[in-house]
């Protein structure tokens, strides 16, 4: 269908070298944000349980990887029925794709914007996991994955970017997902742990992160990839939107992370590693939605106020009692929702569209339509995840025993440990190694 | 025989090393070690979340000596381990009734 329009309308998009190359390298980009992901809640998590953080982003990669071959992509962005899913049969297994097939209106394969919205469908569900620390019984988690993914995300895809999709035709602003991917996964997340319940030992036992320079290493990983989710959204290079969110994207992540820096300075006295990290991430899912609609001083004011309502945001949870242990409500559903509501107020007019914010004289129109897209999603996600939850803890349980939390998921579930600390492999040859540095390099301490 | 043990703040370790080589010692043992006394411990910060840290990592050095040289090596280990804050440590000695080399056998203040 599409490769017929080429040939007969001039004007007709024809393959550019360029964007398409240029969406691969994103699409790439995009698949390193999950094992990013994997190390920042990984080092977020006490020694124990740091394998299956690991594992609950990778046992992502595998299953949703193939669910989007087999009928995802088709459920999201296949021919709409009735605004609320789409379906091609030719896209089942991607079977009748072509390679030479552009996507429709764009210079680019079909393929190219399938698997680069596949690493956007991969990333949502594993996004969820640092809400279920140390508790989730691993057979229930890739279930939960499978299903989540099915009955909502590709349907959430289909309404906030699919051709027909009710929130698309409505008008609400997604330029990357802040609706899609950090509001749904947030909500969802909110939704599974009011069903499973509290980590054993929550606000009690100490829950330190074991090991913050990893969380540094997923924060960076994750940033690098952010500009893949971002600036690709745009599905090409033809005009200077993508590098408008991708400026923005930069932007908006610096000032989120000084924000919750200065934040944090001010409240407990210190400008704390995990702030520097957290806030960048805030900072980038605000701007996931919003950065093609603001200018980049718009930009700052979006990371400024996303690393301030996130670093609030993160206490909630000891004063309402619910365990989302890696704080993926208050960093994705508050950072979501906040990026999504400010292109009400923001939208310069200049970037994406023409569509304009209250700030520059375009009233509230677009606040309305955002408003909208935002409780749709949040509400739909928080219920659905829910009862999905709870059907699998009725069937199968979602969590592992008492016994085994408390000893560590990571050998109860994957009979292994992260980390060797015995043996003369560990300890014991760590202290001799430091005894020897230090007597020759004296002076150093002294 | 003594056994001296002295528990005291990691970076000091390499003074107390050199102290020890300079007054005659062949032999020590070191060990990581946590714990508190009047220092206590310290509060760490969390995205919000305060935890308070009572046990500090502190280093645990085992000597072996004679009856004769324990005084003067318990002052060798208090002077290189000093500085004058709290968390400097403690040192003891206790009594050993045998020490062995183990490859060769021998006994007494032989094996030291």
């Amino acid at each position: 269908m599409a490769s017929a329009a080429i040939t007969l309308a001039a004007d007709a998009p024809t393959l550019s070298a360029a964007n398409t190359g240029f969406m691969l390298i994103c699409s790439a980009l995009v698949l390193l944000m999950t094992p990013g992901l994997a190390f920042f809640y990984g080092g977020m998590v006490r020694v124990k349980s740091t394998l299956n953080m690991l594992m609950m982003s990778f046992i992502s990669i595998g299953i949703v990887t193939i669910l989007w071959v087999l009928y995802g992509f088709s459920l999201a962005f296949g021919t709409d029925k009735g605004s609320l899913i789409g379906w091609n049969s030719g896209w089942v297994g991607l079977s009748d794709i072509g390679t030479a097939d552009l996507w429709d209106g764009y210079t680019i394969p079909i393929l190219a914007f399938m698997v680069f919205q596949m690493m956007f469908a991969i990333i949502t569900p594993a996004l969820i996991s640092g809400a279920l620390a140390d508790r989730v019984k691993f057979t229930a988690w890739a279930l939960f994955v499978a299903l989540w993914a099915t009955i909502v995300y590709f349907p959430v895809a289909h309404w906030v970017w699919g051709a027909g999709g009710w929130a698309f035709e409505l008008g609400v602003i997604d330029f990357a997902g802040g609706t899609a991917v950090h509001i749904n996964a947030g909500a969802a997340a909110l939704g599974v742990i009011l069903v499973i319940g509290k980590r054993v030992g929550f606000k009690k036992d100490p829950m330190r992160p074991h090991s913050l320079p990893l969380v540094m290493l997923g924060a960076g990983l994750l940033w690098f990839g952010w500009f893949g989710f971002n600036a690709g959204s745009w599905l090409g290079n033809d005009d200077g939107v993508g590098s408008l969110m991708f400026v923005n994207t930069q932007v908006a992540t610096a000032a989120a992370m000084l924000a919750w820096l200065a934040y944090e300075k001010i409240r407990h006295g210190a400008f704390t590693t995990l702030g520097a990290a957290s806030g960048a991430v805030a900072g980038l899912v605000a701007i996931t939605p919003s950065g093609g609609a603001v200018s980049p001083i718009g930009a700052i004011a979006v990371g400024v106020i996303a690393g301030l309502l996130c670093a609030m945001a993160v206490g909630l949870k000891y004063k309402f009692g619910y365990d989302d242990s890696l704080d993926v409500v208050g960093v994705h559903l508050v950072g979501g929702v906040v990026g999504s509501l400010l292109i009400g107020f923001f939208a310069s007019g200049k970037g994406q569209s023409d569509v304009q914010g209250l700030f520059y004289g375009g009233g509230l129109d677009q606040f309305w339509k955002q408003c909208a897209g935002v409780f749709a999603v949040l509400g739909y996600s928080l219920v659905v995840s829910a009862v999905l939850a709870f059907l699998l803890d009725k069937t199968i349980g979602m969590r592992v025993s008492e016994d085994d939390e408390i000893a560590g998921i990571d050998q109860a579930e994957h009979a292994e440990t992260a980390y060797d600390f015995s043996g003369a492999g560990g300890g014991a040859a760590r202290t001799s190694v430091t005894a020897a540095v230090g007597g020759e390099s004296k002076k150093v301490d002294a | 025989m003594k056994l001296i043990t002295a528990v005291v703040k990691p970076h000091r370790l390499d003074e107390i090393k050199e102290a020890l080589q300079a007054f005659g010692v062949h032999g020590l043992t070191v060990t990581e070690a946590s714990g508190y006394g009047r220092q206590r411990g310290h509060t760490e910060v969390y995205r919000g979340a305060e935890y308070t840290v009572d046990l500090v990592p502190k280093i645990r050095i085992e000597v072996l000596a004679e009856d004769d040289d324990a005084e003067g090596l318990i002052d060798v280990i208090v002077k290189a381990a000093r500085t004058g804050k709290i968390g400097d440590g403690k040192v003891w000695s206790v009594p050993v009734d045998t020490a062995v080399r183990v490859r060769t056998g021998e006994r007494g203040p032989d094996a030291l």
